[in-house]
């Protein structure tokens, strides 16, 4: 357009017109909900085995529908279930009067077509009112990234130790350098401790290598464990739902809490949806994730929020998936954990669909670090944004699972940490850290501020670090030696997990005294007003009492 | 005219730099360059014949997947012609002594299968495949698959530039070189602007598979 209306110029220019927004394409599967190409439930059970499945015979199954058919669907109660209308049973996942146990029951007898066109059938304020009833424990929680683009580890447990004094209950990292894996595993293990006792932390990276950091005791469990909803996506990946399920027992064997990750999107990015939309392929992932036997899933698109965020309806189609993820009695680790839109209008909103219901896990994780710094790509919300995170909590009387800290108070916390990394480091032969890096990693921002480190010989140390089978038991021995005792019995603690196998339970994290805290002892019990988890009392209080409010004394 | 736009993606790659350096953790994708339409269509593809394992040690083979080149916008996913990006892919191999020769990979889009196929018919072992929206690999025969030389994920960052560096590096491997990596930017931003339209860039790029046809050596003319 030659001339161009002043306002429209603005309109432009604005942070969301800096999205990419796609029309809907059933055909390929860019469609969030309801593609044509959907099949319509179905299911026939003959002997106890289901030989029918939304409009498939048996013979015709891929192997998603076959590992779904077998594990993951009560054949003796799906002919009852699949006889119920859609709509009666959203109605159910609403209505306040039904109790969470029975909605269980209901979708454990339901096929992925069905779950589909019951999500169908609820916007998204019945959605989040379905979450706050089905999600597995009753009390929220939440997770954070901690990573840095320099794999500095010094500067990664002194943020390791912010996030968990915040109060996440699960911190994750991953690497910038693939070699860095167990250094970042020790560093995230050492600093999580410091801040707060008990939290669980993880290091995402290629299989095999993450699975024998846990079994090392360098880490307390894993996620990046990932299924897909058609068979193509799932072969491109060298993988089947039994190599996957094999894998998750691998973890359960050794007495290590493990969720799967899945998410909207992924399919149709791999050109591999077959026509169906992004949600009912997700909720096929989800059922596969039942039918390993996992206690739960990460999922909210994850890395693919783009794909679903830019479709219509996309977002709601995310929180679908939450709700489809805690309906079949599954831990959900809600997603808000990648950067999704310029916007923060968008932003906030995408959030609220889990913030407001409170889940298990509301981020997967929070970017505990500065988005810079966040080698997962970045996140929905980072450390920049704690701030208006507890204003939001504090404005609407919601748990985010967050508490507001002083400055002094994370200054001392990171000095800790950083001091008992260099401790552990000097014990266990590896490069040393220098008090310089202590002062720099106690007041940085981010990795920026941090002086070099020599990379050549980290790597070769981490790598080491295998080779010599570093545990966690040589860490908590370190830091006992290096008179930090609290923090060896902290380590020590998260090693007896592994024994008790207590951690292993549904929605499990664990509070400041090494108690699990978990769907079996704190199971959701919502069932309307005054019921379920309230943000009452001394928590109350510390929520609202947020850094920057005046009092009357202060004027 | 590619004269023009290749300043206006270097500004663009400076200001992201300068922003990156300040630590400001949003920075924009780089914006899509416009281009004026006559410089996609500044080239001619010809399929002369299978394309075999060739035996000359200073080939450097360029893969593209189905779509690139001559379907579609003939045009990567910020904007930049085919034709341009191909040349500097060549410029950068011939710079560095070596010989360009171009094949296209017809049963599959994925860039990492199309640049092992791509290896595998290369004289020196080294392929550089490129999708049509313009994400690019280095590949060695050697390796497998889902492993490569250089990887460069993120389509909407690289530009005219990178190309011709990625040429330069792929023909140093070719001689036994172990050069520096090509420098590449990280936008954490490209995902909310580029990964829907990515998406819709794949499946479409897909739709051309013939998983039934062998890859073709491709005569190439610039107008």
């Amino acid at each position: 357009m030659a001339k161009r209306q002043k306002r429209f110029e603005v309109l432009d220019a604005r942070e969301v017109n800096k999205d990419g927004f796609v029309t809907e394409w059933p055909e390929v599967g860019m469609i969030a909900m309801g593609s044509p190409n959907d099949p319509k439930p179905s299911v026939k059970v003959s002997n106890g085995v289901i030989v029918e499945m939304d409009g498939k015979k048996r013979e015709e199954f891929d192997f998603n529908e076959l590992f779904i058919a077998n594990y993951a669907i009560n054949a003796s109660l799906a002919e009852e279930m699949m006889a119920l209308p859609c709509v009666e049973i959203a109605r159910k996942i609403v209505d306040i009067n039904v109790p969470r146990a029975e909605v269980v029951k209901i979708f454990s007898g339901l096929t992925p077509a069905k779950i589909a066109a019951v999500m169908d059938e609820l916007n998204v304020v019945e959605m989040m009112m379905g979450i706050q009833k089905m999600r597995a424990r009753r009390t929220p929680g939440n997770q954070a990234h901690v990573t840095n683009m320099q794999d500095n580890p010094v500067l990664m447990a002194a943020d390791a130790a912010e996030a968990t004094y915040y109060g996440f209950d699960e911190i994750e990292t991953t690497v910038a350098v693939f070699n860095y894996g167990p250094m970042n595993a020790l560093a995230l293990l050492v600093g999580g401790q410091i801040g707060r006792p008990g939290a669980l932390s993880q290091d995402a990276l290629e299989e095999s290598i993450e699975l024998q950091l846990g079994l090392r005791g360098l880490t307390a469990y894993a996620e990046t464990v990932s299924v897909y909803g058609t068979e193509r996506v799932f072969i491109d990946g060298d993988d089947t739902p039994w190599s996957k399920a094999f894998l998750a027992s691998a973890y359960a064997s050794r007495g290590l809490k493990m969720r799967y990750t899945s998410g909207t999107g992924s399919e149709v990015q791999m050109a591999y949806a077959e026509g169906k939309s992004m949600l009912y392929l997700e909720i096929k992932c989800i059922m596969i994730t039942k039918g390993a036997g996992v206690q739960g899933l990460q999922n909210g698109s994850i890395s693919c929020i783009g794909v679903p965020g830019g479709v219509p309806g996309g977002i709601r189609a995310v929180l679908g998936e939450n709700l489809v993820t805690t309906c079949l009695d599954l831990e959900v680790a809600s997603g808000n954990d990648q950067t999704f839109s310029h916007s923060p209008f968008r932003r906030t909103a995408r959030l609220m669909g889990q913030f407001l219901p409170g889940t298990d896990f509301i981020f997967s994780g929070y970017s505990a670090v500065p988005n810079y710094d966040n080698v997962f790509a970045g996140s929905n919300f980072d450390s920049d944004d704690y701030d208006d995170f507890l204003i939001l909590q504090r404005d609407l009387k919601v748990d985010g699972g967050l508490r507001p800290v002083r400055e002094e108070e994370i200054v001392a916390v990171r000095n800790k940490a950083a001091k008992a990394i260099q401790g552990v480091f000097a014990e266990l032969g590896l490069p040393a850290i220098t008090d310089e890096e202590v002062e720099a990693a106690t007041y940085a921002h981010g990795s920026n501020d941090m002086p070099a480190r020599d990379k050549v010989q980290d790597t070769k140390a981490a790598q080491e670090m295998l080779k010599r089978g570093v545990t966690g038991v040589d860490v908590v021995k370190a830091l006992a030696k290096r008179g930090f005792p609290e923090v060896a019995e902290a380590v020590l603690n998260i090693q007896k997990q592994r024994v008790s196998g207590d951690y292993l339970h549904t929605s499990a994290i664990l509070d400041k005294d090494f108690n699990v805290v978990a769907a079996i002892n704190d199971l959701n019990d919502y069932q309307g007003p005054g019921t379920g988890y309230r943000l009452q009392g001394e928590r109350w209080e510390q929520l609202a009492n947020i850094r920057h409010a005046m009092s009357p004394q202060d004027i | 005219m590619a004269q023009i736009s290749e300043t206006v993606v270097r500004e663009v790659v400076k200001e992201i730099l300068a922003q990156m350096a300040n630590g400001t953790a949003v920075t924009p994708a780089a914006p899509a360059v416009s281009y004026t339409s006559g410089d996609a269509a500044d080239m001619t593809m010809r399929e002369v014949g299978q394309a075999r394992p060739g035996t000359a040690s200073d080939e450097v083979v360029i893969a593209l997947a189905p779509a690139f080149g001559d379907k579609l916008k003939k045009r990567t996913i910020t904007g930049i012609p085919h034709t341009a990006v191909l040349r500097e892919l060549m410029a950068g191999i011939e710079e560095e002594g070596m010989k360009p020769r171009i094949i296209r990979v017809w049963h599959t889009s994925d860039v990492a299968f199309v640049g092992k196929r791509g290896a595998e018919l290369s004289g020196s072992g080294i392929a550089v495949a490129i999708q049509s929206r313009g994400t690019t690999v280095i590949h060695q025969r050697d390796l497998f698959p889902l492993q490569n030389i250089e990887l460069f994920p993120q389509a909407p960052v690289l530009t005219l530039e990178t190309y011709r560096n990625i040429g330069r590096n792929a023909a140093r491997y070719a001689k036994g070189d172990s050069p520096a990596p090509v420098p590449q930017i990280s936008d954490q931003m490209a995902r909310p602007k580029y990964q829907a339209i990515a998406a819709v860039f794949h499946i479409r790029e897909t739709e051309f598979v013939d998983a039934s046809k062998k890859p073709m050596d491709l005569e190439v003319r610039f107008n």
